[in-house]
């Protein structure tokens, strides 16, 4: 089981040293994960590939979920992939041919910004705002990007790995523990 | 914090302030960013957008062209003629004309803690905004310190009313990632198909009952819970609780089903039948309830896909998906079943086909009680599965093995999978990032109310406020999976 692990990292870091054996798909580059496609879109053709997908008959946006990858920037990512601090993971569905597919999209510190589906999946309304409201991840063109689960005046973005879990300080008869 | 404050409404003024006092006093560490040094000067940028407004409906008059457009539910993107005349509302009525209340967070009818911000012109309701989070814990959050091995004590929180349908996505997708999904026990998987389909009843059960108690049937609350209370009382039989079971864990389960069970799957089997008939006396067939029900909350197939919607909801406009058939997981593929699909998409729809399947998940038991092998209830992988407890007594190295499985862990490989099976109220997906450690590095769960919620301004739109709450319970949220 490791080892399979091992071969499929294996296989990916080959794929990862011959760029031209790298399949892509509506240019950008495509791996396997645990048997499941996933796209490599950067945060410019986003959109376009997304808008494409969507005319091949993926017709519903599953779920799009914001990840902070702050601990773990040395995963494994195809070659011409820059690792970046934030990934919005787009998980698509193709009813009528029974397939799925995702796409993970690096999103930079310095300008969390990506385009919103919102035009193409209006179901992605709320996943977004809960995104941005979790890492701080910007949708341009998003309609009503404001905080979904946190209250409006909250600080900060909590699912960040640098947001501290804090805790509650209970009390045992006025002694702090 | 004296200039939120301002902002703040009455409510959650007060909810400030005592805030406010508790820092004062014990300095709790929440909120707080942990280290912002990697951060260098760009902080600001990332505080700064935390501020970007209301979450709230705002009145007509601050609302722009594009956001009432929204509102009013253009999902298809009509152009803003279309949408004005797909009414019989007044294309832009005054601003004295209309009223916008507040529904919830604290209304027996919204099925927990779900607000609804609601515009209305007389009774008829005009837009209508859900504001969630009132329940959110930071479960999520809470995933990432918690191992593999304990996340479902976790997640079976979040949706409560199907916990083993949590717990199951969350294992299939841990499996998936240690690369055992194969390996699983047929035991084992019988059984938590068992259980999954029990849950759907459980979980079914209790929308009649919440069903019937928000449009005025309150026997049919009684019935509902009683039955519910059978499955219940089998899962506490099984799992030792009636809810949050933890029972189906990585690797298999957490036991296996105890002496007698199968007595009492066939006291179920048995007892539920003739009760569900009496609910198609009681409502199905009763000229009140089909008034109050049909028509009312109608989607059609294409709002329903663009935004996302899945199980009942989406089946009862007519498209016929439902994961257990259609990407089969366990041995789904194995059994004879129905997919009930609805015709108008209305809130009666969304209710008959819930009592229908019921009624399937019942077939689908009888089949699975026929075929459950005997076997082992958990995969034999020393690296999931602790020792049994016989062997803690004999051998140290298995008292070690057991030991550090429960503290520690086990380190589960890099990489990511999504996984989505079908869970009473949709499809339940569970995304897990991993980074080789014995800990999530990011779990994220797409609960179907979360998405499915998002209809409710599209069925509510030119409705009457009475529908409203019609409309709510046949969504069936449960603000535990929405707000997570």
């Amino acid at each position: 089981m490791s080892d399979d692990a091992a071969s499929s990292n294996a296989t990916q870091e080959a794929d990862a040293a011959d760029a031209a054996a790298q399949p892509t798909l509506h240019g950008c580059p495509v791996t396997d994960s645990n048997g499941q496609e996933v796209i490599h879109a950067s945060a410019a053709q986003y959109l376009d590939v997304v808008k494409a997908l969507a005319d091949e008959g993926y017709i519903m946006c599953i779920d799009l979920c914001g990840i902070d990858y702050l601990e773990f920037m040395d995963r494994v990512l195809p070659a011409d992939i820059e690792p970046q601090r934030f990934e919005v993971v787009v998980n698509l569905l193709d009813m009528a041919h029974r397939r799925r597919t995702r796409l993970r999209v690096q999103v930079p510190e310095a300008d969390p910004t990506v385009a919103s589906l919102f035009e193409i999946y209006p179901g992605t309304e709320a996943m977004e705002r809960e995104a941005y409201d979790m890492f701080g991840i910007l949708f341009a063109d998003h309609p009503d990007l404001t905080r979904i689960l946190m209250p409006e005046d909250w600080e900060g973005h909590p699912l960040r790995k640098d947001y501290d879990v804090g805790r509650i300080p209970v009390q045992f008869k006025g002694a702090n523990a | 914090m004296s200039t939120t404050e301002e902002k703040l409404t009455g409510q959650q003024a007060g909810a400030a302030v005592e805030a406010e006092a508790v820092e004062e006093v014990l300095e709790p560490s929440i909120g707080k960013v942990a280290s912002t040094d990697h951060l260098g000067t760009n902080y600001h940028l990332f505080v700064a957008g935390t501020d970007e407004g209301d979450q709230k409906l705002k009145p007509r008059s601050q609302t722009t062209a594009r956001e009432l457009l929204r509102e009013v539910g253009s999902v298809l993107r009509m152009s803003e003629a279309d949408a004005a005349n797909l009414g019989e509302l007044p294309d832009d009525p005054e601003e004295d004309q209309t009223m916008i209340i507040n529904m919830g967070p604290q209304h027996p009818s919204t099925h927990g803690v779900l607000r609804l911000m609601l515009e209305l012109q007389g009774e008829t309701v005009l837009r209508c905004k859900p504001i969630i989070g009132y329940l959110h814990t930071g479960m999520e959050k809470t995933a990432e310190q918690l191992t593999f091995m304990q996340g479902g004590t976790n997640v079976t929180r979040m949706d409560y009313l199907s916990p083993l349908n949590n717990e199951l996505v969350f294992s299939m997708a841990t499996e998936k990632l240690l690369g055992i999904d194969g390996d699983i026990p047929d035991r084992a998987v019988w059984i938590r198909m068992l259980l999954s389909e029990l849950n759907r009843m459980s979980s079914h059960l209790l929308f009649m009952a919440t069903n019937g108690m928000d449009l005025g049937a309150v026997s049919m609350m009684i019935y509902g819970w009683r039955e519910r209370e059978e499955v219940l009382r089998f899962f506490q039989e099984v799992t030792g609780l009636r809810m949050n079971h933890n029972y189906i864990r990585p690797g298999g389960l957490a036991a296996d089903l105890p002496a007698g069970w199968r007595d009492g799957v066939l006291r179920i089997l048995d007892l539920l039948p003739p009760r569900l008939d009496e609910y198609d006396i009681l409502m199905t067939g009763q000229p009140i309830w089909r008034e109050r029900l049909q028509g009312v909350g109608v989607i059609t197939p294409r709002e329903a896909l663009a935004l996302g919607a899945t199980g009942p909801i989406l089946r009862s406009t007519g498209v016929e998906w439902d994961l257990r058939r259609d990407q089969s997981y366990m041995h789904y593929d194995e059994l004879e079943f129905d997919v009930v699909v609805g015709s108008y998409g209305d809130a009666f729809d969304r209710f008959a086909i819930r009592l229908a399947e019921i009624r399937e998940s019942m077939v689908l038991v009888r089949q699975i009680l026929e075929r459950i092998p005997e076997g082992d209830y958990r995969v034999q992988n020393k690296k999931v599965t602790p020792p049994p407890r016989a062997r803690i007594d004999e051998s140290m190295e298995a008292l070690i093995h057991h030991f550090k499985i429960f503290t520690e862990g086990f380190k589960v490989p890099e990489g990511e999978v999504y996984l989505g099976i079908e869970s009473p109220r949709g499809e339940i997906g569970c995304y897990i990032a991993s980074d080789g450690g014995p800990n999530p590095y990011r779990l994220h769960m797409r609960d179907p109310s979360f998405v499915n919620i998002q209809c409710l301004p599209h069925m509510m739109r030119g409705g009457l406020v009475a529908d409203a709450v019609a409309i709510i319970s046949s969504v069936d949220p449960v603000l535990g999976g929405v707000d997570r």
